[in-house]
């Protein structure tokens, strides 16, 4: 799933213009990120929100390491 | 209880010396290997709030690779709440020194930060005054620091970036700090209280701690009893021990009581009908939805309107939150200040909606469980006080305040 550093993020929203599956923003722009895998055609577009965050908060992990 | 934490002399006795402390209950018992399998039997959980279980924490600590681990003795203590973890370093620094050199001596460190809230100025003399009578060999491995005391300054993250950088905030995990914490070293970050328990399993074993439990439950615990009470205190209670007993104990309530909160500003509101029996144990409070959290027994007293006083709680949780992460900087900011407008009977339309909303939108969203905390207490409040919430908001009519003023 999308893991996101929620100190470094500061609510650009690039993400959720990148990869609107898996995000949406909230009242103040923050990005709510869909729990669970990340299906496989969805998964170059994940990569680049990664890529495009201009905090470069997010990251790829695995659900275990979710909190 | 003749061998407990809090056993020993009276409260008003001030710190037992060491002296004192070894002539009670004997030397500091040597290293010992199974000392980590004695706390497992033990079922020993930490007692900061998040009871996570102590044995697989030092596990974790002494399987890292990164250089030699390093303990810390969070005695932080920002919970508003709370009494108890300054009143045992005032008390017994002893015996929170003992158990911070056995978690040390068990996951491999020599490095002993005891963390202590800097308003909390008895517990700093008593912790300074403990090191300072220990052999030299021991007070080697112990430094003292102390920090402005907030809400999130004990939370573990942050009491390791006080202690490296002197800035008291929580960081982003990974790295967690028993994968890399103080100096970039493994680091064990136990609450105060905890350490005290393991200072007392380390002499007497896990069978006699799963003794003192009451039913399934093992060990006692520390809870700081307040509100509808005669006055605030702490005691010892067995784990287990139906809350209204432990209310009892503290005086018994002086009034009658809608609702308990249990667990502290990151805990719930309990009606007090389903309060009254609940067993003080981490394990079957959670599966009830609840956390003992660091052992905060608040009983809301008549006259006090539960909406209010969530209010309040949220107003000063957004206050002390890092602002760090967005979601808890704007929302729970946001959610106070619905709910002020709220309680104050100034409510905008749509505002009680609001808040329910934004209340689902908070958990998990924050490096740290700020955010979680809150959203808990508010979703607690919402069910407890939801036809009062429900009043307030649609109204603008309070039933305490209107009852106050009718008998008046």
């Amino acid at each position: 799933m999308l893991g996101i550093d929620r100190i470094k993020c500061d609510g650009h929203g690039v993400c959720a213009d990148l990869v609107p599956e898996l995000i949406e923003l909230d009242d103040w722009g923050y990005p709510i990120i869909r729990a669970g895998q990340i299906p496989q055609s969805v998964l170059p577009h994940a990569k680049r929100a990664i890529a495009g965050c201009p905090a470069l908060a997010l990251r790829l992990q695995t659900i275990a390491a979710r909190r | 209880m003749s061998i407990a934490v809090l056993a020993g002399p009276a409260a008003d006795h001030g710190m037992e010396s060491l002296a004192e402390h070894q002539r009670r209950l004997g030397p500091l018992p040597p290293p010992q290997g199974a000392l980590v399998d004695a706390i497992e039997r033990s079922d020993l959980r930490g007692k900061g709030g998040a009871a996570f279980p102590v044995a697989t924490k030092w596990r974790a600590v002494a399987s890292q690779r990164a250089g030699a681990p390093v303990v810390v003795a969070n005695g932080g203590e920002g919970e508003p709440l709370s009494r108890k973890d300054r009143m045992l370093m005032e008390q017994r620094p002893h015996l929170v020194i003992d158990g911070a050199l056995l978690a040390a001596d068990a996951v491999g460190a020599d490095d002993v930060v005891l963390y202590v809230g800097a308003d909390h100025t008895g517990a700093i003399q008593a912790m300074h005054r403990a090191t300072t009578e220990r052999p030299a060999p021991q007070r080697a491995r112990l430094r003292l620091i102390t920090v402005p005391v907030r809400y999130v300054s004990g939370e573990e993250t942050a009491a390791v970036h006080f202690i490296n950088a002197g800035i008291a905030l929580p960081t982003s995990i990974p790295p967690r700090p028993y994968e890399r914490g103080v100096d970039g070293r493994p680091t064990l970050v136990q609450n105060v209280e905890t350490l005290a328990h393991v200072a007392l399993i380390a002499r007497f074993g896990d069978e006699w701690f799963r003794s003192l439990g009451q039913g399934k439950a093992s060990g006692t615990t520390l809870v700081t009893v307040g509100g509808a009470v005669p006055q605030t205190v702490l005691i010892e209670v067995p784990q287990g021990l139906p809350l209204s007993e432990a209310v009892n104990a503290a005086g018994g309530i002086t009034s009658d009581s809608e609702a308990v909160l249990l667990g502290g500003y990151f805990g719930s509101w309990v009606e007090s009908s389903a309060a009254w029996a609940l067993p003080l144990d981490p394990g079957p409070l959670r599966a009830l939805g609840y956390s003992l959290g660091c052992g905060v027994i608040a009983v809301l007293p008549s006259g006090r309107c539960g909406v209010v006083e969530t209010a309040r709680i949220l107003a000063y949780l957004a206050h002390e939150s890092a602002r760090q992460c967005g979601p808890c900087t704007f929302g729970l900011r946001a959610i106070a200040a619905a709910a002020g407008r709220v309680s104050g009977l100034t409510a905008t339309p749509g505002d009680l909606e609001r808040i329910q909303h934004w209340a689902g939108l908070l958990a998990g969203r924050g490096a740290c469980h700020h955010p979680d905390g809150a959203a808990g207490l508010l979703a607690s409040a919402l069910r407890v006080f939801g036809a009062e919430f429900l009043l307030h908001d649609s109204e603008h009519r309070c039933s305490i305040a209107s009852a106050a003023a009718a008998a008046s």
